[in-house]
């Protein structure tokens, strides 16, 4: 079967065998985009996180056949060193990693977060921000997910100042 | 003298109990019969899990809390970024073991039964005030028709790779059952 896909702006059709082949392998291992990190493979700690039409889904647990003509958005297409996501540059200002094994799946459901509450508050932080870090750096991710808040916004204001 | 004495004290039992025709009896058994079998699924974790009496949908055969505190969401289907959809597809996951089915939500606060006898249960099925304001005809559809009701008899391995646990009447039956208990006027049986 062949499975036709955008990821990251760019068009992909990946032939494989079995349907049910999760998104994270064919990200990871055929595309070779490996900021997408492999965590529990159980759907349970989000270290696998990445966005399906702008929704967060892990992709572990996600039947890479569920993304035919989907556009997939990884932590590579988030943003990059020169061109960092908001949500990014917090996580840097931050110092939020320690490890920083689960850090990216964070930033993916954070940046959905984002899109969803432009202004979080710490009860929507709790209810949506629930992936597993074993370092325990959730006080920093607090932090930078207000401060990465603070700075979509503003950018928001400079793009569409009507809106804001 | 002695028929004199009997004959002065016997008064007849008062009961309330009127005697039923054959046929009555019998349509009145049948019916029960089906209420207590439909009720037998509907009281199954398979079916209570999705209609928690706080917010916390419940997971396997004990019924425990959702792990990672996942709630209903005003929706109904989790929150504005972690939602059900995040983990749970339309159909269960053989990799992951994590279940799915179309529309995978909790039913809405108004339908919770956990804590209820199955008696209540029925009551609170068939109240339009808590139903969402479903007639019995549609009620009777979810139950045999609904993607997510009949998921109780598809419900995949859990995180062990064990199959999840059946509910204790087979769909047939099941469905046998629920068709003629609102055929026969849906009538819950007195506890």
């Amino acid at each position: 079967m062949k499975i036709s896909m955008i990821v990251n702006g760019q068009s992909h059709a990946i032939e494989l065998t079995d349907e049910y082949t999760p998104l994270l392998w064919v990200i990871r291992d055929i595309l070779g985009l490996k900021g997408t990190k492999f965590g529990c493979g159980k759907a349970a700690c989000g270290a696998c996180t990445l966005h399906v039409d702008g929704e967060a889904v892990r992709s572990c647990s996600y039947p890479v056949k569920f993304a035919e003509g989907k556009q997939i958005t990884t932590i590579e297409g988030l943003g990059n060193a020169e061109n960092p996501h908001p949500v990014q540059q917090a996580w840097i200002e931050e110092i939020v990693p320690q490890c920083g094994y689960c850090q990216p799946g964070f930033m993916m459901a954070t940046a959905a977060l984002l899109n969803k509450i432009p202004n979080p508050t710490d009860e929507d932080i709790d209810n949506n921000i629930i992936n597993v870090c074993r370092c325990g750096t959730y006080y920093r991710m607090r932090k930078a997910i207000h401060k990465a808040a603070d700075k979509q916004n503003a950018i928001n204001e400079i793009n569409e100042p009507t809106k804001a | 003298m002695a028929g004199f004495v009997l004959a002065s004290i016997y008064k007849p039992i008062e009961t309330a109990y009127t005697s039923t025709p054959v046929n009555e009896q019998e349509n009145r058994q049948n019916t029960d019969v089906a209420f207590h079998k439909m009720m037998d699924v509907l009281t199954h974790p398979r079916c209570l899990n999705c209609h928690p009496s706080d917010n916390v949908p419940k997971q396997g055969e004990d019924s425990h809390p959702h792990h990672f505190d996942i709630a209903r969401g005003e929706s109904h289907k989790g929150f504005e970024a972690t939602k059900c959809a995040t983990c749970h597809q339309s159909e269960n996951n053989p990799y992951s073991s994590a279940p799915g089915s179309p529309h995978w939500s909790l039913a809405p606060h108004s339908m919770r039964w956990q804590g209820l006898d199955r008696f209540e249960i029925a009551k609170s099925m068939m109240d339009t005030e808590r139903n969402g304001g479903r007639s019995p005809e549609e009620i009777k559809k979810h139950l045999t028709e609904d993607d997510l009701v009949l998921w109780a008899w598809e419900p995949g391995t859990n995180i062990k790779g064990e199959p999840r646990e059946l509910p204790p009447v087979s769909k047939k039956e099941f469905i046998s059952a629920v068709e003629a208990w609102f055929e026969s006027g849906h009538t819950i049986p007195s506890k």
